[in-house]
């Protein structure tokens, strides 16, 4: 079956986005440096499809998720969503673009707001947007709670009175109030345990089929990300290093870091461990001062001269097969 | 309609059970009550019209002492008006005196520290620095300055303590909106487009209630104090008003001759503030959580 879906207009795209938070100090509080968290990510998501973001905590990964969203607000680059630039939008026409797009968050128990019962909490959405009418609201917030598998009870009640995953359920019927079209999963399910993580991840992916939802789907578990994502990118220090179609960068990836990454996964029978698993060098640089040329090479096991000194750019080498490493894909490497 | 579950309270009411545990704070609650009934049914439950002068009846001494009658319980002062009467008259105006200072300090110093606090930056460094400069004159001495300025009348040295007052409160309120603001709920609100007003007010303010009722009430206490104190410089309440600070003022060179005059007022200072600090103490407990075992 050919691959069309490369071909169609993205739901959502990222150009090149930066995010800099200023480090100020001194006594006029002047801009001394900058924390890198995101340094020039660029990526595309296809309506409809699941893309994971995996990476270390610290690797901008979350922050990439609020810019997208403009929760945050980038230092430059770009993003489009359905073809337009966001980033002019005013405050008009981005209240009206929050209804597209909402987020997920990972702490089930700081995301709801203590002092709210569940009605209000999942209402609020529709109360902004304009559904005055509380009969109305509270129809609507009875059939998302439905949706997500609380019951009318549950409508009085405040978060404090429900476990972790009910609470994430809570969550996502927030989320889906709006009927939007983009959802972005910030360590959605990282918090839950095993058991109630898969409950909460077959709840996305039946919304998914349910509503045509995209996902973008930030995690930490790599495991977890084989599971929903279509397709997924690794980012590590701020940047993409590589990204591909979910199975082909599972078989075979080719980045080093994200070989690394994929070798410290475990495997639930011990017999089946891979081998070599690569322990990597050192702790992940400070993104305050992140290392010249290509990010990885004071941890990768590869790097050569070149590697410090010219950073590579992202590039396909397989058909949809992203990397951003000088020898990625070449002979020498496995 | 859902069915009502039995702990389908509003967190806070949960918290708020737990003062009646305390033995001190409710009784820090009985004594305010007792002061707010008097202060609402004065003329019923005074025995004379508070300024009513009888110069025949100048200096009685309380009812259980020598030359004391039950006609005025707790005697009477230099112009032979009853202290029972005026120390419940002067319930009123102490109440009233706290309540609209210490409201209108909550109202601006809520609003000021919620707006500081949420934006951050450099509004919040220029209303900060603004809050530190009137935290560095004693509140007394400012108080003073205000009515000097403005006149001593009671209207007037309400307006001094709510000023003087503001500052506690945005300090408060600013502290707790920063702490809020950076969680994800905060965040949440944004992501569904609501506006910054209804974020602060609507979404960040009610969880900022507890240290906020506490000092509340403890700035009752502090009010009724000032407020005397204010009155007792001749710059809060004018006589004939039954005030206690100022019937202390005036009783001052009574003290040794008839010392009931100065100390029955003194007494009621006394126990109204003592009446709000036991509550707000108790109140601390009960709302902050890093109190409780």
């Amino acid at each position: 079956m050919p691959d069309t879906s490369a071909n169609a207009r993205p739901l959502l795209e990222a150009r090149n986005v930066v995010k800099h938070f200023p480090i100020r100090g001194g006594v006029f509080m002047k801009q001394t440096a900058a924390v890198k968290a995101v340094d020039g990510v660029s990526l595309a998501i296809r309506g409809g499809e699941t893309l994971g973001l995996v990476g270390e905590s610290g690797c901008g990964k979350t922050t990439f998720g609020r810019v997208i969203l403009r929760l945050e607000e980038p230092t430059s680059g770009d993003v489009l969503f359905q073809g337009l630039s966001i980033l002019g939008y005013s405050k008009h026409d981005m209240q009206a673009l929050r209804r597209e797009m909402q987020i997920i968050f990972q702490d089930p128990f700081s995301s709801l707001n203590p002092r709210k019962t569940v009605s209000h909490i999942v209402g609020e959405p529709l109360l902004v947007h304009g559904v005055k009418s509380r009969r109305e609201r509270e129809a609507r917030v009875l059939e998302l709670l439905e949706v997500v598998g609380l019951r009318r009870e549950h409508m009085r009640r405040y978060p404090h009175q429900f476990s972790g995953g009910q609470r994430q359920r809570i969550g996502v019927a927030r989320a889906l109030a709006l009927k939007p079209k983009l959802i972005v999963c910030d360590e959605a399910v990282s918090a839950l345990d095993v058991s109630i993580q898969a409950q909460v991840i077959n709840l996305l992916k039946d919304l998914q089929s349910e509503f045509g939802l995209t996902y973008l789907f930030i995690s930490h578990d790599l495991s977890v990300v084989e599971h929903v994502s279509d397709r997924v990118a690794v980012m590590y220090l701020g940047k993409i290093v590589e990204i591909a179609p979910s199975r082909d960068l599972y078989r075979e990836p080719l980045h080093p870091y994200s070989q690394a990454l994929l070798s410290a996964v475990p495997v639930p029978d011990p017999s089946l461990q891979r081998p070599g698993r690569i322990i990597l060098k050192g702790d992940v640089p400070s993104p305050i001062d992140p290392p010249t040329g290509c990010r990885f090479h004071p941890r990768c096991h590869y790097a050569e001269g070149l590697c410090s000194e010219r950073e590579p750019p992202l590039s396909e080498v397989r058909e949809h097969h992203w990397a951003a490493c000088h020898f990625a894909g070449r002979a020498g490497l496995p | 309609m859902a069915q009502k579950h039995p702990e389908d309270r509003h967190p806070m009411l949960d918290q708020l059970s737990q003062l009646w545990r305390n033995r001190t704070a409710v009784a820090g609650l009985v004594v305010i009550i007792v002061f707010i009934l008097c202060g609402i049914f004065a003329p019923a439950l005074s025995p004379h019209d508070p300024i009513d002068v009888a110069l025949y009846d100048q200096l009685k001494p309380p009812a259980w002492s020598e030359g004391g009658s039950t006609k005025n319980i707790l005697g009477t002062d230099d112009l032979g008006r009853d202290i029972l009467s005026r120390i419940i008259y002067g319930a009123r105006v102490s109440l009233l005196v706290a309540l609209v200072s210490v409201g209108l300090a909550f109202c601006f110093g809520t609003i000021i520290g919620s707006i500081s606090g949420y934006y951050k930056g450099r509004l919040d460094d220029i209303v900060m620095r603004g809050i530190d400069i009137i935290l560095s004159f004693p509140y007394i001495l400012l108080a003073i300055v205000v009515v000097a300025y403005l006149g001593p009348s009671l209207q007037n040295a309400m307006l001094a303590i709510a000023i003087t007052y503001v500052p506690r409160f945005a300090r408060i309120v600013r502290a707790s909106v920063l702490e809020e603001s950076e969680k994800d709920y905060v965040m949440a609100a944004r992501a569904i487009g609501a506006r910054d007003l209804r974020i602060i007010f609507v979404a960040i303010l009610p969880n900022c209630m507890g240290p906020l009722i506490v000092q509340t009430t403890l700035s009752f206490a502090s009010a009724i104090l000032d407020a005397a104190a204010l009155s007792f410089l001749g710059l809060g309440a004018q006589p004939p008003t039954p005030e206690w600070g100022a019937d202390i003022a005036r009783s001052r060179a009574l003290i040794l001759r008839a010392s009931w005059v100065m100390t029955f007022p003194g007494l009621a200072i006394l126990g109204a503030v003592l009446g709000f600090n036991l509550l707000g103490d108790g109140l601390r407990d009960a709302l902050d959580p890093r109190l409780r075992d």
